[in-house]
């Protein structure tokens, strides 16, 4: 039992592994500015059912990965990363029980303080957003939600992640 | 049967009160990163190494690109291909007919140049670097070099391309660079209008294929159709590279300064493949009072690194 308690790390890291790729494909243009928060879904997804093993310390790595691979300024992502796997260890046991759209709704505020945390520290340096367009991403990655969930669960039930 | 216990008591009532905790301390660890990157550039070495980490995802991430443009290589028909080596070779008869004469030229303008007295600033090494992504980010104009320090690149090297210049590398990894591109809203760059040798700026917008021109009097000589080189002042870019053509003059005489837009020469958009070119060597130390020039923003792209103590020797 105590062995079998932590099997299955592969499985977290591959899946970070692919969302951080969906953050960094290339894409047009008209499309980049609706590219959902892939890497902060997945984040989310184990910081909800898994909330001993992904904490803060995962988010914040994850999210100082992304610095790097953006080039925005180092703890830009992981502090607003971090922000959202707070709010959402705090909050799991009251989400992870909802039906599946409401779950979607909440998830959609946590991915909105991820974006408002990263784009105020944008402002902070000097970059002030110039329209709403920043609104769109934790927008699509919200209808995205419930199929990243029910593939992650899958994943996470047929590997026995624990 | 007691460890176990023991393990779930624990990761029940310790895990709970310490999420905050550790939550505050990365904020701080955060905060203190930021400011750090900000104000004093002194995380080079560790987002260097973290860029390691991140580098073989973004070669992966670029891998469908790669491919499809290797496969329209590979499956070319033979008349496509004969027809672009025909292409090719009256544009290799021209280049090279122009090249004999440039040739000439250089020579003579060095001879000239040393009759003056002046430097010889024209030698500069140059690397080939495939770009590996475009930044995610809309708002800022990034993009990842394949080419890191191993191959010489430096912090504020300047990039360019066939057209014109393209920007300057920000961060140097060891493998791999991030570069600013002139558009990004956050480039600066001085710049001389080639017809009447009017100095200047061009400021990036954050939208490919538009720069601004700041500061112009309404009733300064620029037109439409005016091409802008590098000024070299600042000592960053070498000296006469076209950076932009200018696009629309709009005199407004309610305020001091005309608007002024140009277009990049360099296709910013389409980039697969970038110059950098060694502007260090050829760099002859630039009157002392000359501005340093470049980024208006206190971004990680200025004074700081190699290419600073170069411009200051």
């Amino acid at each position: 039992m105590n062995v079998g308690h932590r099997s299955g790390t592969w499985v977290i890291v591959f899946t970070l592994v692919i969302g951080m790729m969906l953050c960094l494909v290339p894409i047009p243009e008209w499309a980049d500015r609706l590219r959902p928060q892939w890497v902060s879904l997945v984040v989310l997804y184990w910081c909800m059912a898994l909330p001993d093993r992904v904490g803060v310390g995962i988010a914040w790595l994850t999210g100082l990965l992304l610095d790097v691979a953006r080039g925005t300024l180092l703890g830009q992502h992981a502090l607003a990363m971090s922000l959202m796997a707070l709010i959402t260890l705090k909050s799991h046991q009251r989400v992870r029980v909802l039906p599946l759209w409401e779950q979607a709704v909440t998830v959609f505020l946590f991915l909105m303080v991820n974006q408002l945390a990263v784009h105020w520290v944008n402002g902070i340096s000097g970059f002030p957003p110039t329209d709403w367009w920043y609104l769109a991403p934790p927008l699509s990655s919200t209808l995205l939600w419930p199929w990243v969930f029910v593939l992650l669960r899958d994943l996470r039930r047929r590997f026995r992640v624990t | 049967m007691a460890p176990l216990r023991q393990g779930e008591i624990k990761s029940l009532f310790m895990g709970a009160p310490s999420t905050g905790v550790r939550a505050i301390l990365f904020g701080i660890l955060s905060i203190f990163l930021m400011t750090l990157d900000h104000r004093h550039h002194h995380l080079e070495t560790l987002r260097g190494a973290l860029s390691l980490v991140v580098y073989p995802l973004q070669q992966a991430v670029g891998i469908p690109t790669r491919l499809v443009g290797w496969a329209s290589d590979e499956f070319t028909s033979r008349e496509s291909l004969q027809e672009e080596n025909r292409r090719l070779r009256q544009m290799q008869f021209l280049t090279t007919a122009h090249l004999q004469r440039l040739t000439v030229l250089e020579a003579e303008n060095r001879r000239l140049r040393r009759l003056l007295g002046s430097a010889d600033n024209l030698p500069e090494k140059t690397v080939i670097a495939e770009v590996v992504t475009v930044d995610a980010d809309p708002y800022r104009h990034r993009i990842v070099l394949a080419k890191g320090t191993r191959a010489g690149v430096y912090v504020g090297q300047p990039l360019l391309d066939a057209q014109g210049v393209v920007g300057q590398v920000m961060h140097a990894g060891p493998i791999s660079s991030t570069a600013l591109l002139i558009t990004d809203p956050s480039h600066a760059l001085p710049i001389q209008v080639d017809r009447t040798g009017m100095r200047g700026l061009v400021l990036g917008t954050g939208r490919y294929g538009e720069l601004e021109l700041p500061y112009v009097p309404n009733n300064t000589d620029v037109r439409e159709g005016d091409l802008l080189i590098t000024s070299s002042l600042g000592g960053r870019f070498p000296r006469g590279y076209p950076v932009a053509v200018v696009d629309r003059v709009e005199p407004d005489p309610g305020r001091p300064f005309a608007r002024i837009l140009a277009r990049p020469t360099a296709a910013l958009d389409r980039i697969r493949e970038v110059l950098l070119v060694d502007h260090r060597a050829a760099q002859h130390a630039p009157e002392p009072g000359m501005p340093d020039s470049l980024p208006l923003q206190p971004e990680p792209s200025t004074s700081d690194g190699p290419a600073a103590t170069g411009a200051v020797q």
